[in-house]
Parts: structure tokens; sequence; C-alpha cells
């Protein structure tokens, strides 16, 4: 079933087209990476459908339902939500903050000035539950920009997840992290994903996670798809493996 | 599953109040024991401590930096003024009142302005507006009394007569002071509530990474101008307490070096801390009777310890000492 | 016809001395990303020399060796900003916006108290200059000879300027450690010291400010205060970081002032401050602005 669809979307910076009249889908329950070299859109596909940015022409329909002139926070109770390649976090606040925001939010609660958030237990539990969920239950009570790198990795993932979203956006999720931490936060990720059937869309450029994990991979160049299929179908593509992935993975 | 209850318990906000319960037992029981001019010099911290609460909702806790906030202190003088002038007003929670409804205009006109912008330009912004402000009241002199300023009596508080016969010194180190004192508690006790509201936390959120508190799905503009009209408010309530003391209401206290003043006791007392910014109004304030006291050139001495604090103690008072023992860290920290 | 040349030459008058407070406030903003709240006592610290080197040191002295004294004051405001750029200002590069504010503020306090510790807390004149030169008949008024000088001062400054940061080899430096610093360091050039020119340069603007502005008015304690936040205006209207924003951004609020003072006097600061306000609303960069 299809969840996200975009039609002919463009975005230009100045001359440049980052997005090119791009034809994108996403189906329900599916993890979808979506490859490419840099500059080859990938982020700037997921900062319009996120609603970072506005898109020069296009349509966006999530769920049926026209979003592409949502703001962020009506794209966010539709059920989009996403990560950041370069982590954001409330660094002041503990991870237990952190994740409890989402749900504070997401629950509208957010606008009590006269009730104190601690007496929101069912908030706190939902809260720790997730931090426990992505294996960070530990550093619950730690200050966010205490953390190592993979924890911040991870707890930007959690607070994006605590949304409760339809739809995840990942922007490099491993990105900054030393190699033999990728494989375990990737488990962890995807694990919560499957589990909670979300839908989620993977900006990756190693190789190795994106066809370890992936249901189906979308490769873009030059802010269009080159292709998309599965795993082994894009491993055989000419055009994706010139173009992406050198002769290595030929 | 169950140790949530736990890790609750030991961080949450509730630890800090019996900390509270001596100063306020002290505060309560200084004015038998101290002298009535230290204890109206006291009287004059705690009333600036309300304002430093209400400017530090948008420093430490929202991220903004006013450098105006001698705006909606001034209105709430101001409007006490007025007032009594072209109403003969003598009710002081009428005064409170006139002046709640006032700063809390002023600061929903103003922070609709300000609150699209951020770091300097916000700064600019709220000087240039309060500035506007002081320009009104130094020239209007047929309504403001200008530079001479207006005359405010001592209030009747609660509706009671005045039992001091007469004697205004006496009035204000006692009647007066407990007037404030309760309304300090009250303040105090209010802010706190708002800063571990779920509100509060949204505004840290917005303080610490603004794309990220977006993307959580916070109205970055409409959280900072809810801020924007608390911190107002309280500041305009500090300006309607300030008067009866002062007795008089001048364009000073709408000029931009006052709101440099409160900046400097919010940073001095710590802005990253609750307490802080009391502590550092308090402070502030004998500092600088002292200082007028001591030297005719109490300024620059004053200017010579913000110049200090910034270099070596950012964290300010109270933020020094969390930092430096973490045990009372443990405790204070909310 | 004549009292209205007389308003533009007070126009134009204001406009000179706010073009040289204001553009160097623009200057190091746009060269170090720093708010200096303590410029305006840099200019009163220029008048404040110049009135007491003019006005009474060597009051006795020859007309032409006060004239040609007259910039003293911009010198002294340089030398002191060459002191102040490395000791207190460097350290806080660095750190948040914030606490630069924060900083320059105390100093702003240190500096009012220094010169009243060095001239007293009343004002310094230096009138003897000004009446020498007399007034020139406009029409049917008459008009300091003065005010002339120092619009002619203002416009030889700005020229000066445009030429200095357009035109010269050290402009261009200037030019490139504003736009993008950290290029500029890895290209050789010593960002250190081209921020401590540039410190001394916006110095020098408002202490000269001070100084031209003296013979006229008396230097008095607060007027740095005062002239800071219409430094503010001008910067604001004309964007933060331009010579070209500080130039018209002075020459507006120097025009709206006086027909603003003559039109309805109560009104006429709420005016400039409301001006500012509007434009930070419809062009936050101002007019000329980047928004750094």
């Amino acid at each position: 079933m299809n969840l996200l669809q975009t039609t002919r979307l463009t975005k230009r910076f100045g001359e440049t087209r980052a997005v090119d009249s791009v034809d994108f889908g996403v189906n329900e329950g599916e993890v979808l990476a979506l490859i490419g070299s840099n500059g080859a859109g990938k982020t700037s596909l997921v900062n319009v459908v996120s609603g970072l940015l506005r898109p020069d022409s296009g349509t966006i329909v999530f769920r049926g339902e026209d979003v592409t002139g949502l703001s962020v926070h009506d794209r966010i109770r539709a059920g989009i939500a996403r990560s950041f390649q370069l982590v954001n976090l409330f660094d002041q606040l503990t991870l237990l903050d952190n994740v409890a925001l989402s749900i504070f939010s997401r629950e509208d609660l957010t606008r009590q000035l006269f009730a104190l958030a601690d007496h929101h237990r069912a908030v706190w539990e939902e809260a720790f539950e997730i931090l426990r969920q992505f294996g960070l239950a530990i550093s619950a009570t730690q200050l966010a920009g205490g953390i190592s790198q993979g924890e911040r990795k991870l707890l930007d993932v959690a607070i994006a997840f605590a949304l409760r979203p339809r739809l995840l956006f990942l922007d490099e999720p491993t990105s900054g992290v030393s190699t033999r931490e990728k494989a375990p936060i990737m488990d962890v990720i995807t694990a919560v994903v499957r589990l909670n059937k979300i839908t989620a869309v993977i900006i990756e450029h190693d190789m190795d996670v994106v066809f370890r994990y992936s249901d189906r991979i979308v490769a873009m160049h030059q802010g269009s798809i080159l292709a998309s299929g599965t795993p082994d179908e894009i491993r055989r593509n000419e055009a994706v493996t010139t173009n992406l992935l050198g002769a290595a993975h030929a | 599953m169950s140790t949530v209850p736990l890790t609750l318990r030991a961080r949450s906000p509730m630890k800090a109040l019996p900390w509270a319960v001596p100063v306020i037992v002290l505060l309560f029981a200084l004015p038998q024991t101290i002298d009535p001019y230290k204890t109206i010099l006291l009287t004059y911290g705690l009333v600036m401590g309300i304002a430093a609460l209400g400017f530090n909702l948008l420093l430490g806790y929202t991220g903004l930096l006013s450098f105006g906030h001698s705006a909606y202190f001034g209105v709430g003088a101001y409007t006490v003024a007025l007032m009594f002038k072209y109403f003969h007003v003598r009710s002081m929670e009428l005064f409170l009142l006139g002046a709640i409804l006032a700063s809390l205009v002023v600061s929903a006109l103003f922070g609709f302005v300000c609150v699209r912008y951020t770091r300097i330009f916000f700064g600019i912004l709220t000087l240039a507006l309060s500035q506007v402000l002081w320009s009104l009241a130094f020239k209007f002199y047929g309504i403001t009394g200008g530079t001479d300023g207006l005359r405010v009596p001592t209030p009747t508080l609660l509706g009671l007569p005045l039992d001091t016969g007469g004697d205004k010194i006496l009035f204000l180190a006692r009647n007066y002071y407990y007037y404030v004192l309760g309304f300090f508690v009250a303040c105090a006790l209010v802010m706190w509530v708002v800063v571990n509201s779920p509100f509060g936390k949204a505004l840290q959120a917005i303080r610490d990474n603004e794309t990220r508190a977006e993307f959580v799905g916070i109205h970055i503009r409409r959280y900072r101008f809810v801020a924007f009209l608390v911190s107002g408010v309280f500041t305009g309530i500090a300006g309607a307490l300030w008067v009866p003391l002062n007795g008089l209401t001048t364009p000073d206290i709408l000029y931009w070096p006052f709101s440099g003043e409160i900046v400097f006791m919010t940073v001095l007392g710590g802005f990253r801390t609750f307490s802080g910014p009391i502590f550092g109004a308090v402070v502030f304030n004998y500092l600088k009777t002292s200082a007028v006291g001591f030297t005719t050139y109490w300024q620059a001495l004053l200017g010579a310890i913000l110049v200090f604090l910034v270099l070596a103690l950012p964290a300010g008072i109270v933020g020094t000492v969390v930092q430096l023992f973490p045990l009372l860290k443990k405790r204070l920290a909310r | 016809m004549d009292i209205l040349v007389i308003h533009l030459f007070n126009a134009l008058l204001y406009a000179s001395v706010l073009f040289l407070i204001a553009g160097g406030l623009s200057l190091i903003y746009g060269v170090m990303r720093i708010v200096n709240l303590a410029h305006g006592n840099l200019y009163a610290f220029g008048a404040y020399v110049t009135a007491w080197v003019v006005g009474q040191a060597l009051a006795g002295a020859h007309p032409v060796v006060l004239y040609l004294l007259l910039p003293v004051g911009a010198v002294a405001a340089a030398l002191l900003g060459a002191i102040l750029e490395p000791t207190l200002l460097r350290p806080f590069y660095r750190r948040a916006e914030e606490y630069q504010l924060l900083v320059t503020f105390g100093l702003l306090m240190i500096l009012e108290d220094l010169m009243r510790f060095f001239w007293g807390p009343y004002p310094l004149t230096a009138t003897s200059l000004f009446e020498k030169m007399g007034s020139l008949a406009i029409g049917e008024s008459v008009y300091p000879r003065y005010n002339l000088l120092v619009i002619g001062i203002g416009v030889l400054a700005a020229a000066f300027l445009w030429a200095f940061v357009y035109k010269t080899r050290f402009g261009v430096v200037l030019r490139a450690t504003s736009q993008d610093m950290r290029r500029a360091s890895a290209m050789g050039v010593n960002v250190n010291r081209v921020y401590i020119q540039a410190f001394t340069i916006g110095c020098f603007m408002a202490g000269l400010g001070g100084a031209i502005v003296v013979p006229g008015q008396s230097a008095v304690l607060g007027m740095g205060v005062d002239a800071l936040v219409l430094a503010f205006v001008v910067v604001v209207v004309g964007g933060l970081g331009s010579l070209e924003g500080a130039l018209f951004g002075a020459l507006i609020v120097g025009i709206v002032r006086e027909f603003g003072v003559s039109v309805f006097p109560e009104v006429e600061l709420a005016v400039l401050y409301l001006i500012a306000v509007v434009v930070l609303l419809v062009r936050p960069a101002g007019l000329f602005g980047r928004t750094a």
C-alpha cells in the first residue's frame, strides 16, 4: 500500500536542481534505503518531504492526503517524523527529557504551564520504555550533551520515534560512528522499527548497511531517481553500479 | 519499568522545596532582628528578585537575551503612578491589577514583534522598543511629569487602614515588607511550577535546539510569545511593587541601562539556575548600595565586577556553587 | 526657503556625526561580528579629550593650532580601542554572543566613570573654535560656519572610508575577513591583526564624531549612552555591517529627526525608535545589510 507518493517534486537552489521532478513512493511497512553520492539530492528530498524546505513545484501525498503545503507541525501531526544527519539533540536536558518532550508534544501536553511535568507518570514511563528499546536506559538521567556519539545517534532516532510516526525518515543514522558500532546501532533501529510496524526511509552511504537492512533501495543521482528495487536488483543494475557503487559491489 | 519512579524521584524538582523552607522562615524573621533601613533594602532586593525571575524565564530557560526589560518594569511603575494621579487609587491590589493588565498588553505588543528574531536582533529590537517608551515618558511631561517623575503615596494593603501612626519608614519596613514577601513567595512558586511544567520543558527544548524542537512538533514562535508574556507580567508586577518603596517613579527605570542592570543581576546570580537570579538581585542591590556609599566611581566598580564575572565566573554565584559541590547540586539543581 | 536650507544643514550635521559613530559600530560588527555596547562611550571619550585639549589645556594657543588639534580625540579613542580589543574583547570571540554584550556593557560602565574621574561631573566645552568661525548668511538667517565644517568632515570621512575599504589592499583584507574569517585565515591573513586594526578604525571614527561635535556642544557625562541607542537605530535602518547602510541610515535618521523636531517635538525620539522597529520587521537585514 502506498504510504507516501511525491509527484514531479522539484527543489532548486539557484541554478542547481537538488530535487529534479522526482516521483518518489514509499510502501507501508517497508524499510527503504535511499542511496546516492554526495549531492545526489537525498537529504534535500527528505528535507522537502519533512517540511524543512518548501518545494518549488510538485506534490506530496501522504496517506491519501496532500501535505505539500502543510507546516512542519502539521506534518508531524499527520505522521511524518525524522532524525538528522548532524545530530540534533537537547543537549542540556537529560535523555529522559529529550524523549519525554516528543511525547508531551504528541499528546498536546506542552500547553500546560501550571502543572508539573513530573506528575505525568505515563509520559515518563513511556519515555523510559522507549529508551530501553533503544538500549539507552542506563544513561536515562544523563545530559544528552555528555553521551557518546553512537548513543547520540540512537537518541536522535528515539526522539523521532517517540512521536509514534507512520513514516520515519532517518538521515544517515550511522554517520560519524565507528565501523564496529554501525551494525549494533542499525540492529537496534531496525528492530524497533519493525517491531512497531513503522515505515522507514533511511539515507545511508555505507553499502553493507544498506544491503543488509533494507527491503527496497532507491538510488538517486543528480537530483533524480536512478533506479529502484530490491537489494539484489540494485546490485545487478549497471547504472547504479557505475555511478554509485564502484566495481567492488558489482 | 519499576525503575522509572526511582529515577524520577531522584531528580524530582520537589527535592528543592526543603531548601526553600528555611530561607522563607529566615526572611519572615528578619525584620525582627535587623534595623528598618536594612529591611527596606531587602525589600528592594526582593522586588528586583521578582523582576529577575521574570527576566530569566526568557534568558535561562528560553535562550533569549532581552535588553529591554526596563519597559515592563516601567510600565508597571507608571501604571501605578498614573492610576493614582488620574483616578486617585490608593489600593495596592488595584495597583497590581492595573500593572498586570498594562504589562500584559505591552508584552503582547512587543513580544509579537520580537519573537520573530533571535540573538543580536532580538536584543536590539527589545532595546529599541523600551527606548520608545522611555522617550514617551521623557517627552510627555504633562502626563508623566518628565524627568521630575510622578509621586506616589503609601498605598493601602488589603484594604486595611495604615496602623503605623503615619510613620512611613515603619510602614515600609513592616507592613509593606511582609506584603512584598508574600508576593515574592507566590511569584517564586508560580515561576517554579512554570519552569518545571511541560511548557517549561518545551521552552528549554527551544533554547537548546530550535530545529529539533520544531521537528518534535513545538510551535517555536507561539511558545516564545507566551514566555515573553509571562516574563513581562512578572517584571511589571515588580515595577508596581517598587513604586511605593521609592515613593516616586522617573524615566530612569525605562532607560536602557536599567535593563542592563536586570541582566547584570541575573548573570551575577547565575542564569542557568532557578534561584540564581533571585540571589543575584538581592546581592546586586546590596552591592550597588554599598558601592554608591563607598565611592563616587561606583559605576566603574560594578562594571569591573561584571567583567570579572563574565571572564571568571560565567555561571554566576549560585551556578558556580552548584558546579563546585556535586552533592549540593543534586538538591539545588531543580 | 532659507529656513528649509537651515533645516537641511542641521539634518546633514546630525547625519555626519551619526555616520561616524554608526559607521564605526557597523565596521566593527562587519569584520568581527561583535556588537560593542560601549561604542557610544568611545564617541564620548573622543569628545572629552578634544574638549580638554582644545578648550582647556591649550586654550590660549593660536586658532590654527587648535583646528589642527581637533582630531586629537579621535586619536585618543583609537588608542583606547587598540588597548581594549586584545585585553577585554579577544577572550570572548569564541564564546556566546550574550557574553560579548555583557562584557561590553561592563566596559560601558567603566568608561563612563573613567571620564568622570579624569574630567569631573560637569560639562566640558571648547566653544572658542565654534565662535571663531562665525556665521554665514543664508537668505535672511544666519548659520554657523562651524557646522558646515562638520558636514564637510563627514563627507570627507565617508569618501575616505569608501576609498580605504574598496580601493586599498588593506580594505580587501578587511572585506575578506569580514566575509569569511576562516578562509581568510587559511589564506594567510593574520586575523588577530585585522581585528585589532578594524576595531581601532571603528573607535577612531567614533572618537572623531565626538571630537568634531564638541566645539558646537559640550562634552557631558551620559552622552555616550544616548549616542549608542541612536547609532543602533542607524545601523538597524541601514543594515548591520554595511558602511553604505550607515551612511544612508544616518541621512534618514538625520532628516527625520530634524523635521520631526520642528513639526512634532514630543514624539521626535519615539518616531526614531519606531522607525528602527518598523525596518526590523519589514527588512530585518536593514536597507543594505546582510543577515550575517
